[in-house]
This record gives structure tokens, sequence and C-alpha cells, in this order.
């Protein structure tokens, strides 16, 4: 069987977000580069692929797709075993909180978390533009409360979704693993539930392997 | 068994969310109401059901739910019928594309279309706001480069993910329901596809006849010369929800 293709960077958060699951997976997998100086996003080929111009696309056969939370569920549900189900699509109630705390992730966490992350680092570092500390103090308020709420739930659950590991928690590595790069890393030592959920993530060896691709 | 409980504001947009799923797949339920001008939203008792003090949270026996596209998967999944199947969950690839135009609402179609609602409905009809016409005109703009992408996607399909209908065209009614109701409503004439797509929908889902249905009339009317027959209920139900 071929091997599934990822179009984009491993450095895009958002690609990251699709090869999470695929190293969970061990499977096997081609990452083909967009090269965005030269506009390769904006190029017919691409476009054919994500018709809004973006990264990641995906191609496993003849099957294409775009939005990385769609394309890493595709990844969890396709090489799901009983060992490693990360969506829990075959009991109700679980499935949900993982729905659940995968919305929070992409609606809440990310909106308090990622603009510090863009500018703290993308825009400074990749687009030379300078960091706007109003924003930054913004999210960082909006994201104490989130850590909060996520402090007092990790107190009762081991993981997000419950005491199992999910699509959940896992989709919380590329904007976090962004952010403690970040002066504001410190802010999860005031969280210590928090702190100790994310190095259980970094911790696994899948992360680890995907870790290093993504420093610079 | 007893009917499942919906909290939130009747009418808010991510309450009919999951309210089209619980009609859709005929799910008896309970809508219970919440006043969030008087703050009902950040009591102890809401926060023990979502904790981000959101609106709407959900209840089947003992699981409580909030995210209102995590509660509209439960309720698809745990209710799917032979002849009621949005989520495709079955067949990797279907549900692979459903998920690919759930994101695409969730990411694209809903930021650009619902600052347009936000500026010409709710801002001036309900919180006294001016129309902030920059706002408008950006969202517009973006909202155009989203319908040419699905126009070209609505040539080649019949519905989003695919020949079927799914929670990806669902997921696009109640933004786009408020949209209709705008003055930029005729924007849609402009892409046949898509605007036939809508009918389409608006036509033949059983959720929006049985929500229609259950409306109050409206407490003050839209004039304007965007009414089609099918959707003006909606449209009031939409602003009804607005009007105090």
């Amino acid at each position: 069987m071929a091997p599934v293709k990822v179009f984009g960077q491993a450095m895009s958060p958002n690609v990251a977000r699709v090869l999470v699951f695929l190293e969970e997976a061990g499977a096997d997998y081609e990452l083909v580069d967009v090269d965005f100086q030269a506009k390769e996003h904006k190029s017919p080929d691409h476009l054919a692929r994500n018709p809004f111009g973006q990264i990641p696309a995906f191609q496993d056969g003849d099957l294409v797709l775009f939005e990385s939370r769609a394309v890493a569920k595709y990844v969890a549900r396709k090489y799901k075993t009983d060992e490693a189900d990360l969506l829990r699509e075959g009991d109700h109630s679980e499935a949900a909180m993982v729905d659940v705390w995968t919305e929070v992730e992409a609606h809440t966490y990310s909106a308090a978390l990622s603009p510090i992350v863009y500018e703290c680092l993308i825009f400074p570092l990749m687009h030379g533009k300078p960091t706007d500390e109003k924003v930054v103090d913004e999210s960082l308020g909006k994201l104490r409360k989130v850590l909060e709420v996520y402090e007092e739930r990790l107190s009762k659950h081991r993981y997000l979704a419950g005491d199992f590991l999910s699509f959940a928690d896992l989709n919380h590595f590329p904007y976090t693993f962004y952010f403690m790069a970040t002066p504001h890393g410190a802010l999860f030592e005031s969280y210590p539930r928090v702190k100790a959920w994310w190095e259980s993530i970094m911790s696994r060896p899948a992360i680890q392997k995907l870790s290093a691709t993504m420093t610079p | 068994m007893a009917p499942v409980k919906v909290f939130g504001p009747g009418k808010s947009r991510n309450v009919a969310r999951v309210l089209m799923c619980l009609v859709e797949v005929g799910v008896e339920y309970e809508v219970v109401d919440m006043d969030l001008k008087a703050l009902e939203h950040k009591s102890p008792e809401h926060l023990a059901r979502n904790p981000f003090g959101q609106t709407p949270a959900f209840q089947d026996g003992n699981l409580i739910l909030f995210e209102s596209r995590a509660i509209s998967r439960y309720v698809l999944r745990k209710y799917k019928t032979n002849e009621v199947d949005l989520l495709r969950e079955g067949n990797l690839k279907e549900a692979a594309l459903v998920d690919v135009w759930t994101e695409v609402d969730a990411h694209a179609y809903n930021p650009a279309i619902s600052p347009v609602v936000y500026e010409c409905l709710i801002n001036p009809l309900v919180l006294g706001i001016p129309t902030n016409q920059k706002v408008v005109d950006e969202s517009i703009e973006k909202l155009k480069k989203v319908l040419e992408v699905y126009e070209a996607h609505l040539s080649k399909h019949k519905y989003l993910a695919g020949d079927f209908i799914s929670f990806a065209d669902i997921n696009h009614f109640p933004h786009t329901c408020s949209f209709m109701a705008t003055p930029h409503a005729v924007l849609f004439d402009s892409y046949p596809n898509v605007k036939a797509w809508w009918e389409r929908l608006m036509a033949a889902r059983p959720s929006i006849k049985k929500l229609s249905a259950s409306l109050a009339p409206p407490k003050a009317c839209f004039v304007g010369d965007i009414w089609h027959s099918g959707i003006t209920p909606l449209i009031c139900m939409v602003l009804s929800c607005w009007y105090r």
C-alpha cells in the first residue's frame, strides 16, 4: 500500500496536528513540502487539493482531504486498533467527551493561546513584525481563565475526556509546543495538574520524534 | 425515556444547531430557556454543566455535554437510523468528507458570514449599536472568496460532502438563515450552485419545517425585498430571539 501523503511543513502547527496522529499510529507517510515563498500554496496543483490554498492537504490513494482536524480524525479512524482508539466512537458517552474537549481546544483553548504564539514567535521570526504586547496581555488573561477550568477538569480525570488518552489531548500538542518556546511558557507552572498532563503528552515517543522535526 | 434537555436561549444559533439535529433524528427534547441578561449562564448551576459559562449545555440521562458541535455529533451518532445517518461514520471516506466541510463551516464560512449578521441585525436591532459598515464590507469580501470555493465545489456535488445530505450541510443553516434576513442576501444570486443548494436544503429538511412551524409570530418584521416563502418563518424566529 502506498504511503499517505501530507502536503506542508512539519513546523506548521496545523501540519504537525496531522503528523501527531500518523506518528502515534506508526503509519507510513510522506511529507511533501509546499513552498510558500514561491506561492506554491496558490498553485493550481495545490488548490486542487485544498481549494482555500492552505496547508495541510492530505492524500490517501484517490481520497484528497484538507482541514487539519478533519484529516487528523480520518487518520485516527483509519489506524484505530483495540489498543489505540483515540476517538472512542464505539461508546457514545466516551466519544461525546472526546468531541467536547476537541471543540474546546479548537474554539476556546487555541483562541486564547495561539495569538501568543503568533505574536511572540511567528510574526517576529517569520514576518519581521514586532510583537504586539497588548494582544499578548489580553490573550494571557483569557488563557489563565481557560487553564483554571483545565486544572479543575484534570483534578478529576487523568486526561481531558476521561481516564484515557484521546484525540482531544493530542490536538493540544502543536500550539502548546510552540507556546512553551515563548517567554510565557512558565505560565503552566501555576497550574500543576495541567503541567503534569502536558509533560505526560510530551514524554510520548511519537511526540518526542515529531518535536525534533519542529524545532528550527 | 425522559426527553433530552437543551439548556440555552431558545433561539440562539448554537442552540438551533443542536435542535436541528434532534429533529432530524426524531428525538424528543425539552429546551430549558436561559436568561443571559440575568447572567444565568454564569450561575454555579450552569457552570456545573458548562465550565466555560457558555450555552448551550445538554443532558441525556446522566450524561452532561457542552459545545454545540459535540452535542450535535452525540445526538446524530446515538440516535442515528437507517434513514438518517448524517455523520456517515460507517464509511471512512464519507465521514472524512463530512468532517472536512464541517470544519470549513467552523473556520471559513461562519467567520465570514457572522459579522454581517451581527452588524446588520443584532447590533442595530437588539443592542442599539449602529452598523459598522467597514466590518460589513470586509466580511462581504471574505464571504465572496468563500462562496467562490463553494460554487465550484457544488458544481460537482449535490451537497457538501457528496451526493448525500450530511451534518456538514446542516451546520450551515442557522447563520445562513440569519444572513438571508440582511440586505446582503442578494449576494447568493451571484453563486447559482450555492443558491440552488441552499434552496434544496430549505425545501427538504424536516428540521427546518418543524422549527418554523413552532414559531411565535415576530414582534417586529424586517421589511425588505428578500423574503422567500420557506425562509420567512425562520428569519422571524431568528429575529424574534434578538427582540425583547
